[in-house]
């Protein structure tokens, strides 16, 4: 139940490192076969997917539809809920993330995620983005530093909140508080970063910053992210994925989603027909 | 009110409330009632200690000895008995309780053997004290007899602990009123812990399981955390309840006024003394008990007032984080 930390789990969360390719992968999150249950009720559908790397994927759909559920099986959390199980498989960069070999930790810890609700720790700024290394056992304060200024640069907070790292967290504003937790996300440079509707609690000004914040992620990171919001997902995703009652309608580049879809309910869910 | 009436207030329903309205002067009875009582039994007991106030002051509090039929009253072993036993309590009770409200607020076990552990410590606050203090003399007097006559054999060469387990040992002593104590409070810690547990919310630890974090570490670096003031005010209450513990304590404790540092040894309690000396006390010991009592009720108020105090702080805290 509890699971062990491996003394080598700098090694195995290299297990998932990129391997030098110049190109960036187009499967580097692959889905095949994928069904999902929650308990007896089954949530998603002979899911088959591609996502490639370094680009944003958007997952959009009705609720209840199964995006999430997605999304939160490529780091497992939905194990963390009892009765779950699955069927197929979800390869990261070409390793099974089922792999007996791969520690459920090590897997978190290459595979960000950030929440529909804010949820910074009852800790300062500076320990919040540090506690992924500090479980790990980073205690050197320069590379503790380096990684605070970094994350926080990453996600566009640095100069608002250099001059108070260590006063509490909850003290910021919520888009603030967001985009604290994509710096917490990005801390432990994981290879994926999940967003499940990271907007959907802010404000439209906060949700531009977010949204800017995201263009310049995809740089460094494959995104994933779960929106209800149509124009969010033009605005800021590559590809974009269809979901409707656990099964995946429609994906492709979101382009052609939005223009010209081949599936008649992916055109009815986008032009506002139903959902 | 005035500040936030709105259109509504002024012209309906504050008209309303005009009405002959007895539901709201009993309420105001009642709660006057309380405060009152309050207020009554404060000062009853200061002018009943007033002759002791005025004849001893505040050296009351540091006189060592107590000996009524020489007229010698000094308050210090009780004071100390006070809160060394209330400590020893907590030094037990806290890890204990805290454990138990972990256990209880996380999914190690399924939901209806958390309930019925959950119900079995809570009912321990339903027993009453003379029962705890009857079950003491049956079973732990005698297990801190034998464990007492082999700890002044063992620690004898060792440093502090041959002062704190000194001989002789006492079956009647600080450390066996010390731990039926804190059985006494432990429903109290855990309960109110458990609480300020169960209030963090679900994202947090979801956040530090996303992070890669074990249970454990979820545990002991985000949700114990997030739930701490919760649980020093679950402490402090504690031990408001432990000082102010009386039947028990005065049934088990030895009652002696005697300063010693031996936990083995017996000692005393303000409430301890009150419960052993009231009935046949008379001119100024009775002010002195008194005097006493005011002691003990300023002391648990404190505590109290202290509790309270951190668990609202508390409240406003966690409703912060959601």
């Amino acid at each position: 139940m509890d699971q062990q930390r491996p003394e080598t789990s700098v090694v195995s969360s290299a297990n998932f490192a990129p391997v030098n390719t110049p190109e960036p992968r187009s499967d580097f999150l692959k889905v095949e076969n994928f069904n999902f249950y929650y308990g007896k009720k089954q949530a998603l559908y002979g899911i088959n997917m591609e996502i490639p790397e370094r680009q944003v994927t958007a997952f959009i759909g009705p609720s209840g539809c199964g995006k999430s559920t997605l999304l939160r099986n490529f780091n497992r959390m939905n194990e963390l809920i009892d009765g779950v199980h699955h069927e197929g498989e979800i390869y990261l960069n070409g390793r099974s993330i089922y792999d007996k070999a791969i520690e459920v930790i090590a897997l978190r810890r290459s595979i960000g995620m950030v929440f529909q609700k804010s949820n910074p720790f009852p800790k300062s700024i500076y320990e919040n983005i540090v506690y992924s290394l500090r479980i790990a056992g980073t205690n050197s304060r320069s590379i503790l530093d380096e990684t605070v200024e970094r994350s926080l640069r990453g996600a566009a907070l640095w100069e608002e909140v250099k001059d108070r790292l260590h006063d509490s967290a909850l003290g910021l504003s919520g888009g603030q508080m967001q985009r604290l937790c994509i710096a917490r996300a990005i801390a432990n440079r994981p290879e994926v970063l999940l967003m499940d509707e990271p907007c959907s609690a802010l404000d439209p000004i906060a949700t531009a910053k977010v949204e800017d914040l995201i263009h310049e992620l995809k740089k460094e990171f494959t995104i994933v992210i779960v929106t209800h919001n149509m124009q969010q997902a033009t605005r800021c995703s590559d590809k974009t994925a269809f979901f409707y009652l656990g099964k995946l309608i429609e994906f492709d580049e979101t382009q052609k989603i939005f223009t010209n879809p081949s599936e008649k309910q992916t055109e009815d869910y986008i032009t506002g027909r139903f959902g | 009110m005035a500040d936030q009436s709105t259109g509504i207030e002024q012209g309906g329903i504050k008209a309303f409330r005009k009405g002959p309205d007895l539901f709201r002067v009993l309420c105001w009875v009642a709660s006057a009632a309380t405060v009152a009582t309050l207020a009554w039994i404060i000062v009853e007991i200061t002018h009943q200690s007033w002759p002791a106030i005025r004849e001893s002051g505040i050296g009351f509090l540091f006189g060592d000895k107590w000996i009524p039929n020489r007229g010698i009253y000094g308050v210090l072993p009780f004071l100390i008995g006070t809160a060394v036993s209330s400590l020893i309590a907590l030094l037990f009770a806290l890890p204990l309780g805290l454990s138990i409200a972990i256990f209880l607020s996380e999914d190690f076990l399924p939901l209806p053997i958390r309930q019925a552990i959950r119900f079995t410590v809570e009912m321990l606050a339903a027993i009453p004290s003379v029962v705890y203090g009857l079950w003491g003399i049956a079973v732990v007097i005698p297990l801190v007899k034998t464990f007492g006559s082999w700890a002044v054999v063992a620690f004898k060469d060792i440093p502090v602990l041959n002062t704190l387990f000194a001989p002789p040992a006492y079956g009647n002593s600080m450390l066996t009123a010390s731990l039926v104590l804190a059985l006494m409070i432990l429903p109290t810690i855990t309960a109110i812990s458990r609480t300020a547990l169960v209030a963090v919310p679900g994202t947090l630890r979801e956040g530090a399981y996303a992070l890669g974090a074990t249970r454990w570490e979820a545990i002991l670096g985000v949700i114990i955390p997030t739930a701490a003031p919760g649980i020093v005010a679950a402490t402090i209450l504690a031990l408001g309840r432990a000082m102010g513990e009386t039947m028990a304590i005065a049934m088990l404790i030895g009652n002696s006024s005697r300063l010693t540092s031996s936990l083995l040894a017996p000692a005393g309690t303000l409430a301890g003394l009150l419960a052993n000396q009231f009935g046949e006390a008379e001119g100024m010991q009775v002010s002195s008990l008194m005097y006493a009592a005011l002691l003990l009720v300023a002391m648990t108020l404190l505590v109290n007032m202290a509790g309270e105090f951190v668990l609202r702080y508390t409240q406003k805290r966690t409703a912060g984080i959601r």
